[in-house]
């Protein structure tokens, strides 16, 4: 029943499909952690070049930024009907 | 014809005109020759004035050449061509006629010699806009249209107050670089900034724009904030102040994208966002800057209007706009969703993108001035554009969780559209020497270093793992985000409904006052006598009358205080 339904689905959204997505996901992320090996990333201001700072940072600062979103949606958030009543 | 050069607006405003009195092919050959022609007469005017006529003392030029106004009106005439096509077998004429009277004042004001003529350019904008929004016929683009109007007028007064102020202090109209030092050229760039969609009156960007038709929006998008970039760059650059509004612009735009539900007004957010780096640019005013400001705000018409037709193809066939409502549709839109893919990639500044070779020119500027926090922003900002428009929108409107909704792609014109901006979002990526061939300075900027690749890639990357990771504080709320428009909205307009009930209240207990008198004195008369009754019915109106004259006289009398 199950298997069923997964195979009605589009193959792009099946789980097996979804799981690969993920293993690559993390394989390429790995892949452009390393290539600084190869191509040294010259920093501008010293923090920048510590390594896989990108990385990190970008990392570090959308999470920053999630949270900073959602935490501010609990002032900012009304009904979508909120200006209509 | 005005001396040698014909004015490039003019075949766009003459489509005012044409449009609504044509019908059927001949309408439509003219909707795609008429932004054609404006093209080629964009290439057509020399550098320098093209005509002056005096003007009450003053010398009023409407046609300039600069490389400046060249490239934003190429942009601007490309986006009419292409949003022509897009629109053309759909949109409403009166919807159309506008758009393109917009679009031929935005490259107005791009010619413009004088301070005189961007006024009159600028005020047109806000009227052929403030009609596209209203076009989409529905009483919440009314509504919108109506608040529209209101922010762009008072913006107009502003800069009119500006203008008129630089011309009696300096005597001077020219429309050329000026430093922060009068009060009139502080009115000037609050003026200006209004239209980029800056603090404090933010808001009526993404109230507005997404109120427009599936159309119209794509229109929106291109003109107003990028010639309020085109006229920072031309009168303010390296103004400091626009560095710090260009970051709060950036960061407003990636948290009020990420809280939002409707699938383009998180697109109309990202514009705040994408016109802060411009503008952040425009403020730190080196060559490298100001082109990378110049060639990001080419790039981001181009792309962000390919996002909005990808959007307006999904509202087109699905007649839904809300995240919570979409998802899946990539399964029977493969078009509308790979267009709408390059269009996030290329917003996020996806290496091999036109964004990646726009955008970047910025982010070095800010290195190469050793603006370590400015620079650190900047990247961080970078990361959150993939976080709340290169991922954020192709995820809820064509993955996300299955809606079950089965549309078709759009019609040929619409899905052709879109592939030429798809092109040329990869095309100006892959080539940017064109593009930088046509910037206001010398280029020698190389955007493919191995270790710019990298960087690049890292930070994305990795901002699109913290998407997924984070996907569960992201779950899609039927809401919306309180922003400054809340004040207009909400206690002023309940203060100024106080008024005018207390006026009414006022108005009918005086009405109720008088009425009494007029009883009474009515016996009094009938009592006293009848005859001379008629001449005292005139009392009233007498009153009144003094009082009229009585405050036209203090005003008068204020006026030369």
């Amino acid at each position: 029943m199950n298997d069923d339904a997964e195979r009605r689905k589009h193959w792009l959204v099946r789980r097996d499909t979804i799981r690969k997505i993920w293993i690559g996901g993390y394989a390429l992320l790995a892949l452009t952690v390393l290539a600084q090996f190869l191509f040294p990333v010259h920093g501008h201001f010293g923090i920048d070049d510590s390594f896989g700072f990108a990385a990190w940072y970008g990392f570090g600062t959308c999470v920053a930024m999630i949270i900073g979103a959602k935490l501010l949606g609990f002032i900012l958030k009304r009904p979508d009907d909120y200006y209509d009543r | 014809m005005i001396g040698n050069v014909i004015p490039p607006a003019l075949p766009l405003l003459a489509a005012v005109l044409i449009l609504p009195i044509t019908s059927g092919p001949i309408r439509k050959l003219f909707t795609l020759l008429l932004p054609l022609l404006a093209l080629f007469l964009v290439w057509q005017v020399p550098d320098g004035p093209g005509l002056t006529f005096p003007f009450i003392g003053l010398d009023i030029v409407p046609v300039m050449g600069s490389n400046v106004a060249r490239l934003f009106a190429t942009v601007f005439t490309l986006m009419a061509l292409v949003g022509g096509l897009f629109a053309l077998n759909q949109a409403r004429v009166v919807e159309l006629a506008a758009a393109f009277g917009y679009a031929g004042s935005a490259v107005g004001v791009c010619f413009a010699g004088d301070l005189v003529t961007v006024f009159v350019f600028w005020e047109l904008m806000a009227i052929g806009s403030t009609l596209v929004i209203w076009s989409a016929g529905t009483p919440e683009a009314w509504r919108a249209s109506m608040r529209y109007a209101t922010v762009h007028l008072f913006g107009g007064v502003v800069l009119m107050i500006g203008i008129v102020g630089e011309i009696l202090g300096t005597g001077s109209n020219a429309f050329t670089q000026l430093t922060l030092d009068s009060p009139a050229r502080w009115f000037m760039i609050a003026g200006f900034l209004i239209n980029a969609g800056a603090p404090p009156l933010q808001a009526w960007l993404p109230d507005a724009y997404p109120e427009g038709s599936p159309f119209g929006t794509v229109f929106l998008s291109a003109y107003t904030t990028k010639t309020a970039v085109f006229v920072l760059l031309v009168t303010f650059p390296g103004a400091q102040i626009l560095i710090y509004v260009g970051l709060f612009m950036v960061f407003y735009g990636i948290i009020y994208a990420l809280l939002e539900n409707d699938m383009r007004r998180i697109l109309a957010y990202s514009i705040v966002n994408q016109v802060g780096f411009m503008v952040t640019g425009i403020g730190i005013g080196t060559e490298m800057a100001l082109n990378g400001a110049a060639a990001h705000a080419f790039t981001h018409i181009i792309y962000k209007a390919l996002l909005l037709m990808s959007a307006g193809s999904v509202l087109y066939m699905t007649g839904k706009r809300k995240c919570t409502d979409l998802g899946g549709l990539f399964q029977s839109m493969p078009v509308t969703a790979i267009c709408g893919i390059i269009g996030a990639l290329a917003i996020s500044s996806f290496p091999f993108t036109s964004g990646f070779i726009s955008k970047s020119m910025i982010a070095q500027s800010a290195a190469d001035q050793h603006l370590a926090i400015v620079w650190m922003m900047l990247a961080a900002a970078s990361a959150g554009v993939f976080l709340h428009a290169g991922i954020k929108f192709p995820w809820f409107v064509f993955f996300q969780k299955d809606s079950g909704l089965r549309p078709p792609d759009p019609p040929w014109n619409m899905r052709l559209a879109m592939y030429i901006f798809a092109f040329l979002c990869i095309g100006l990526g892959v080539w940017p020497d064109g593009l930088y061939a046509l910037l206001p300075y010398p280029t020698g900027y190389e955007p493919y270093t191995g270790s710019h690749l990298v960087f690049q890639f890292q930070l994305l990357l990795f901002s699109g793992l913290a998407f997924f990771v984070g996907l569960p504080l992201m779950k899609r709320t039927l809401t919306i985000s309180l922003d400054v428009d809340w004040f207009f909205r909400v206690p002023i307009r309940r203060a100024g409904l106080a008024i005018l009930d207390g006026a009414s209240a006022l108005r009918a207990g005086l009405a109720d006052a008088a009425r009494d008198r007029a009883t009474d004195s009515w016996h009094f008369l009938q009592a006293s006598s009848g005859r001379r009754r008629l001449r005292m019915l005139g009392q009233s109106t007498g009153v009144a009358v003094l009082i009229v004259a009585f405050l036209l006289g203090l005003y008068v009398v204020l006026y030369y205080v």
